[in-house]
């Protein structure tokens, strides 16, 4: 048995669903190797040799497979197929990007979101919104799954694997990069901050947003995040969108303010370890699934909240 | 340019889900069910290339039951032109959906393939990509931004830490995010006319696909619950609380 672990990183740096994948890899069992593929790989490459329990490290490196062209990774992930039994992709954004793509050439399903291996062919992942898990059974000789990263805990460190390079696919003849607006942070990532702080749609501007939610994650060292209805009314980038369709956190701590509390935004945070929500509206659906509650105007709660943490 | 919408209908999105007793599944009987919402900005957005004089003719498509005829109505009150229905009682996994797809794709050649990102039943995320691999066609997926320009499609993808524009030449698949467009209500005169346009039924069998599952369902359970916790006063009494539980 092999696994192939896609690692998650900026083309920078190794991001923690790598050894959060790992540990979901090592739950199949057999040999575990990681691909890097980007730019920058050789010192991120460096990095995740260090995760224990890792056979080796391959990588690979063209601007096409930095910029995440799904062409790119298909090509590439096909073409190293024939050595694993199973191949693993954090579900990020990137990672849903290519794995459909890798699993439609390879002609076997994608098990989407797993967040529990049972044995090396079945597995639980969420559905309708998190509100079902199914477990499946694969009948497919190789294994294509998107992982959910919270679901995992990070494999330790400790390993010194061995760095291979493999080459690069050509280049896509039919997907061109264009340009990007990535949104630099000094705060941690929303799928790995340990605190997140969450604002909705009550914020009513882009500038209250500002005001109310990002000094509060400062002070905490938390992450931002968002509802839907925030994202779409432009008070947040849309990356900061936690949810079914967004991103999914399982933080210590999350604090939703002025977020009611959708079946759509209870499936991206319900299984933080302790849930906190301020909202005026004492029926709001947020305190079925909250801890602690403040019915209370944000615009007096949060001050107050900035003045108890001292 | 011809344009393919694959719609799929699914639960409303206002209802939540409810596991049966006996963990075959989830309980879809006497359940709201409508059009997938990413579905619906996608027929939105192939409707406003129309609009622009960009797409010619917009065929929906759907793959399920008989039921889904309703979900492709909708789809023709909001502009689609034709409809095809690809009827079948069975549950297709993405990979059988896309190379039902693939062979609808084969028949109508449209030059651009506009659907959703994700069906919110299944949450799977997957179909889109599986068709653009299954074809050999390029893929903006995530869209929240398409341009159609000179044999090309110029997307803005939401992605991971912001947003990313690529070419894509056509045909290509996209799939819609949430930002693209917001979908429009069909307006009454819009849903008689919507009874008269063409609506094509093939059986599944016909196209000769291998839709055969690949994954057998063991069981379909409920998540574990998470129960209402304690109303607090005041900030202050927040903060001491936290600081119990060990978070702060
Ligand atoms: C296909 C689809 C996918 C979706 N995916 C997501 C997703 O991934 N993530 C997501 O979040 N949503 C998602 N949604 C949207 C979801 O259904 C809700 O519309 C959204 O979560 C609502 O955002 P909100 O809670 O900020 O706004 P609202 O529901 O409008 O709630 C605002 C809350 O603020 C409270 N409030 C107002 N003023 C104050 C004040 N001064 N002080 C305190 N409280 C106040 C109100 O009482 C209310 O509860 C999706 C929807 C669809 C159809
Ligand atoms: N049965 C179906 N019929 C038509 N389109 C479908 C079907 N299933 C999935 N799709 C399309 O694929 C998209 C993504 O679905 P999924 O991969 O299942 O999350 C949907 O938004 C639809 O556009």
């Amino acid at each position: 048995m092999a696994v192939l672990v896609i690692a998650d990183h900026d083309n920078a740096t190794l991001k923690d669903n790598t050894h959060k994948v790992v540990t979901a890899a090592q739950a199949i069992g057999g040999d575990v190797d990681i691909l890097v593929a980007g730019t920058n790989t050789a010192a991120i490459a460096a990095e995740a040799a260090k995760i224990g329990g890792v056979r080796k490290v391959l990588t690979a490196e063209s601007a096409e497979l930095g910029q995440g062209l799904a062409e790119a990774f298909q090509d590439l992930v096909v073409g190293l197929a024939g050595g694993y039994d199973a191949i693993l992709t954090p579900a990020t954004t990137q990672g849903k990007n290519f794995s459909p793509r890798v699993a439609a050439k390879l002609d076997v399903a994608q098990i989407s979101d797993v967040i529990e291996v049972v044995s090396p062919d079945t597995f639980v992942r969420p559905i309708y919104a998190g509100n079902a898990l199914e477990t499946v059974q694969s009948s497919d000789a190789k294994k294509v799954l998107t992982v959910r990263p919270t679901a995992f805990k990070a494999a330790a460190e400790g390993g010194s694997a061995k760095v291979e390079s493999v080459s690069a696919p050509a280049a896509p003849a039919k997907t061109h990069f264009v340009d990007q607006k990535i949104v630099k942070s000094a705060r941690p990532d929303l799928g790995a901050a340990k605190i997140v702080v969450s604002g909705g749609r009550a914020m009513g501007s882009a500038e209250e947003f500002q005001k109310v939610i990002e000094p509060l994650a400062d002070k905490l060292g938390a992450a931002v995040g968002a509802s839907r209805a925030a994202v779409d009314a432009g008070y947040a980038p849309n990356d900061y969108q936690v949810g079914q369709t967004g991103k999914v956190v399982a933080p210590e701590l999350y604090i939703a303010i002025g977020i009611s509390g959708a079946i759509q935004h209870l499936a991206g945070m319900k299984d933080s370890k302790v849930i906190v929500a301020i909202n005026k509206d004492p029926d709001a659906p947020i305190f079925q699934v909250a801890d602690f509650g403040l019915v209370a105007d944000y615009k007096t709660a949060v001050p107050e909240l900035m003045g108890a943490l001292g | 340019m011809k344009v393919l919408v694959p719609v799929k209908r699914v639960i409303d999105y206002n209802v939540k889900a409810r596991v049966k007793a006996d963990q075959t599944g989830v309980d879809l009987a006497n359940v709201k069910m409508s059009m997938n919402p990413f579905c619906e900005i996608a027929v939105e957005e192939a409707v406003r290339l129309k609009e622009k004089g960009v797409a010619s003719e917009i065929v929906a498509v759907s793959v399920g039951p008989t039921q889904a005829q309703e979900t492709l109505r909708t789809a023709l009150a909001m502009g689609a032109d034709r409809a095809i229905l690809v009827q079948t009682d069975q549950d297709l996994e993405p990979l059988a959906v896309a190379k039902v797809l693939k062979a609808i794709v084969g028949e109508e050649n449209p030059e651009l393939v506009l659907m959703g990102k994700q069906a919110i039943d299944g949450d799977n995320n997957a179909t889109g990509q599986m068709l653009a691999a299954l074809l050999d066609w390029p893929q903006a997926a995530f869209a929240s931004e398409v341009v159609v320009e000179g044999g090309k499609a110029k997307v803005t993808r939401e992605v991971d830490g912001g947003l990313q524009t690529i070419d894509v030449n056509l045909p290509a698949v996209v799939t819609a995010d949430l930002r693209l467009n917001e979908p429009r209500y069909a307006s009454l005169p819009n849903i008689m006319k919507a009874k008269k346009k063409p609506l094509d039924v093939k059986e599944l069998g016909s196209l000769g696909v291998d839709t055969a599952a690949k994954l057998k369902v063991v069981k379909v359970t409920e998540p574990p619950k998470r129960s209402a916790g304690i109303k607090v006063e005041t900030a202050a009494d927040l903060v001491s609380n936290l600081k119990t539980a060990g978070v702060l």
